[in-house]
Parts: C-alpha cells; structure tokens; sequence
C-alpha cells in the first residue's frame, strides 16, 4: 500500500510533457466542470497554501481516504464508548452484535490508518456530551445515525475515486456498514432495516457528498477538518 | 484559450485513447490515474445523453452495459423468488416476516425497473428473464431445496444465500463502472440496500434459532454444504495488503477481521452459484 503515497498530485507530476499535459487536464476539466478549487490546483500544478486551519484531509484519492478514515474513526470511538458501560437494560445477545460491530469499526479504522500511512490524518477528537449513553434508544438512535451516514458516504465516493483498487477495498467495507445499519435499526423496532426514509423510489439507497456527510458529522468531532481539496465530481 | 483550440485538443485526445485496442482499463493505465476520469467525464455519456462519438461509446457501451445485463439476471431471480414466495399461501408467517419479505420483494422489483430502463437508455434491449426452479435442480432433477415454498426456514435459508450471493456479485461488478457517471451510484444504491436485505434475513434466521449473525463469518455458511459456494473466500483477512486480525497490537479476533469485510464474486462465480436455478 505504500503506493498510496503516489497518488494524486505526485503521480500527477511525474508526467514528462508537462505542459501537454497540463493542457490536457485544464481542457479535460474545464470540459468535466470539475470544482473549481481543483481546477486552480491542476492548472497551476503545485500545491495551493490552506487558508483555513485545521487537519487538511488532502486531495485526490488520499483526500478521500482521509475523508472515510475520519468516518471510522468517528464510529469506532462511538461505539468504544458504547460498550465501555452498557446502557441500562442491554442484553447479552444485544452486547455480543454491540463488540462485534466495534471491532469491526476499530478494524476499519486501523485499516486505513495502515494504508495511508505517511499520510494519515492524525487521530481525531470527539465530543459525544449530547448523548446519554445510558439510555438505550438514545445509544441505538446515534448508532442508527452513524450508519446510514457511513452508508451514505461510502455510495457517494464511488463517483469521485480515481483508483479502482480503492474502490474494491470501500466497497468491501460498504455492505458491513450496510448489515450494522439493518440490525441496529431492527433492534430499535423490528423490520425497519431498509425503511422509505433511506430508500428512492428506485429502490436505491441514498449517496452523500463528502461536503454533505462532513456538515452532519464534525457534530461530534471537536479537531477542526479541513476538506477544501477533496473532490467534488 | 479559443473555443476551437479547446475542442482539437479534446479531438486529439479522444484519438490517443481509443485509437489504441485492447481492454478499456489498459487503455486508461496508459493515460494516468489523472486522465483517466476526466478522459471519461469528457465523454457524453451519462443515462440522460445520446451516444455522439461512436467508437468511445461502443467500448464503453459494451463494459458497460455487460455489467447492468449481468445484474439485471440477478435481480430477476431475486424478484421472482420473493413473489412466489408472497404468493405462497402458508408460506410466510403473517406480520412482521411478510412485512419485511413484502418489503424486499419491492425493492428487487425496483431494481429490475431500474437496470432494464438504464440498459434501454443504452440504446440496448434487456435481456429475457430466465425460467427460475428455486428447488434448485435446474428444472430436471430434484433440487436440494425441494420445500423452498412450502417450509419456511428453507425459504429462508434460500433467501439468506441469494442475498449474500447478491451482495458479492455487485460488489464484483463495481470497479467495472468507474466513469459511468450516474450509473456507478445507482449500483453502489443497490448494492448497500442488498445488504441490508442480508442483514435482515439472517436475523430472521436467528430468531428462529440458528446459529448465525447478521454479518457473515469466516466462510461458514449457516446453511451446509449447498450453499458453500457462495461463502467460499469469505474468510479473507488480509486487505490490500494488510492483516487485519490483531491489526497493531489491537484485540481484533481472526473472526472479526473476516466479519468486517465482505469479499467480491466474479461474474463467472456468481453464475455457478446461481445455476442450480435456472432452468
């Protein structure tokens, strides 16, 4: 994986005609109406100085790694903090699926903090004082949220990633996602695992923009995320 | 820049790219990582626009619509499946179960809409539903699931394999539409909610007593031999690379590390499975 660190603007300079190429891709993404924000980045082929502060997630297909490490990381600390004390009433079967879809988060998160390597975004704070995870339905509301919206993350991703290797590897980890918002919802009341609210009516289940799911997640993270160069077509 | 420039260079590039035979990934393995998307963005290709450079489209076309086809014979077996079942008087415990097999049973009807009006936008013509035996003996011979409609937990037992099977097809098949504009989405649409269709299914299964969880472990199946094939490589626990179990130091069970990743099907997998029902 340590070709990750390739991705994006270096591979992108490694090209030998430069300026061909960077006709290229201003045509290619004047044509495409890429973001602007990208659109300046390419043409000047160098990297812009962040006017705003925080952790930068970066750009190209390791911004977007960033992007769903942030998410992981997000839910793992939820659900550490889930089954550190149990809210009141939990059962033993409810815990067992609780650790289990922890480990599978703290899994997630660990993995792409492996794969990005070098350029890994820090380890993020979380503020979870609005919650009172003692109450069931106030636990399994939150959980609830996290994972649509991790769902909801990782099917808007797949129109942005440049490396189809990634794609395979979010993909993998989409339908997990999936399977813990289905149950959660089932324990909350049985047969809402896929309800109208998630669903077009197309039967498709909703895709968010990373600028989208970052508005409704940095709710509950305290460090400060700079995501001004992630794709955004 | 002048317009006409814009337009030759655009003209230029279009030659380089599918001037060049071979397969559509080798083709944008040559170009770069960069160019590849926008080379596709360029394209006029989405659902709502007309094919306009003829040689660009057939090639991608073709990837594309082999994949939709694909999916759209996987979505016939499932919405077939879900309507004999709803039809089956007896079969599926009034309440909560038909309730959410009623539920499912829409969704797949949808999504058989949806890829048959995606591969019509491609100017093509969707392909037939097969005959279906969901006994599973090809319409010849007694299958392995001869009560498929009359016991329920064999439903859904049948049910549970379609979905995980579900699951890894598409999941195969994503890769496959990078640059599909829309479409990509639409498929990645249809495959969370496929798994969620698994989830939910499992977890009928586990109040009825067995021995499984809404995600799937290791290559174990739940179910028997049957149904090993879709399970096969389940048990993956190495990513990109990385070994998950006890991934830095981290109590992450061999279990848990195969759990959080769901592993994708080859079309020519997904098809073996599924043979044993269709006739």
């Amino acid at each position: 994986m340590t070709k990750l660190e390739k991705t994006g603007e270096l591979q992108f300079q490694g090209k030998n005609d430069l300026s061909t190429a960077g006709l290229r891709r201003r045509v290619f993404l004047y044509y495409a109406g890429v973001g602007l924000a990208s659109v300046s980045l390419a043409a000047a082929g160098c990297k812009k100085e962040s006017q705003i502060e925080g952790v930068s997630l970066g750009s190209g297909d390791v911004g977007i790694l960033n992007y769903v490490y942030a998410l992981e990381q997000l839910e793992a600390a939820f659900y550490i903090r889930v089954t550190e004390s149990y809210y009141a009433g939990a059962t033993d079967a409810e815990k067992a699926l609780l650790n289990d879809i922890r480990d599978h988060e703290i899994a997630h998160r660990e993995f792409f903090k492996n794969a990005l390597g070098g350029v890994a975004i820090p380890p993020l704070d979380f503020d979870f004082s609005g919650i009172d995870f003692s109450n069931r339905n106030a636990v399994l509301e939150s959980a609830i949220a996290f994972e649509d919206l991790g769902v909801s993350a990782y099917n808007g991703i797949g129109g942005i990633f440049e490396e189809e290797k990634y794609l395979t590897l979010t993909g993998k980890i989409v339908s997990v996602e999936a399977r813990h918002a289905a149950l959660i919802r089932n324990l909350i009341s049985d047969g809402s695992f896929a309800s109208t609210d998630l669903i077009d009516a197309n039967g498709l289940e909703k895709a968010r923009l990373p600028a989208e799911v970052l508005d409704i997640a940095t709710a509950y993270i305290t460090t400060i995320i700079n995501a001004e160069d992630l794709p955004t077509a | 820049m002048k317009l006409k420039q814009i337009l030759q260079e655009i003209e230029k590039v279009d030659e380089d790219v599918y001037s060049l035979s071979g397969s559509r990934r080798r083709v944008l393995r040559e170009l770069g990582v960069f160019t590849k998307k926008a080379a596709f963005a360029a394209l006029p290709f989405s659902l709502a626009t007309k094919a306009t450079n003829t040689q660009a489209q057939s090639i991608n076309t073709a990837a594309i619509e082999a994949v939709l086809q694909f999916a759209l014979t996987i979505k016939q077996l499932e919405a077939e499946f879900y309507t004999l079942a709803i039809s089956s008087a007896g079969l599926v415990p009034a309440g909560a179960a038909f309730d959410a097999i009623t539920t499912i049973r829409d969704h797949e009807n949808l999504h058989v809409a949806f890829l048959a009006t995606a591969i019509e936008d491609l100017g093509k013509v969707p392909v037939a539903k097969p005959v279906f035996d969901f006994e599973g003996g090809k319409g010849i011979s007694a299958g392995v699931f001869p009560d498929v409609f009359t016991n329920f937990d064999t439903f859904l037992v049948v049910a549970q394999m379609l979905e995980d099977t579900g699951v890894r097809a598409f999941k195969g098949q994503i890769t496959e539409l990078v640059g599909a504009g829309s479409i990509i989405t639409g498929f990645l649409g249809m495959h969370s909610v496929e798994g969620r269709h698994a989830s939910h299914v499992r977890r009928m299964r586990m109040l009825r007593g067995a021995s499984i969880k809404p995600w799937i472990t290791g290559k174990v199946s739940g179910i028997g031999a049957a149904a090993q094939l879709s399970y096969d490589g389940e048990e993956l626990a190495i990513q990109g690379g990385i070994s998950i179990a006890e991934i830095n130091g981290l109590s992450i069970s061999i279990e848990a590390a195969s759990e959080s990743f769901d592993e994708p099907l080859t079309k020519e997998q997904t098809l073996t499975i599924i043979d044993p029902f269709l006739v």
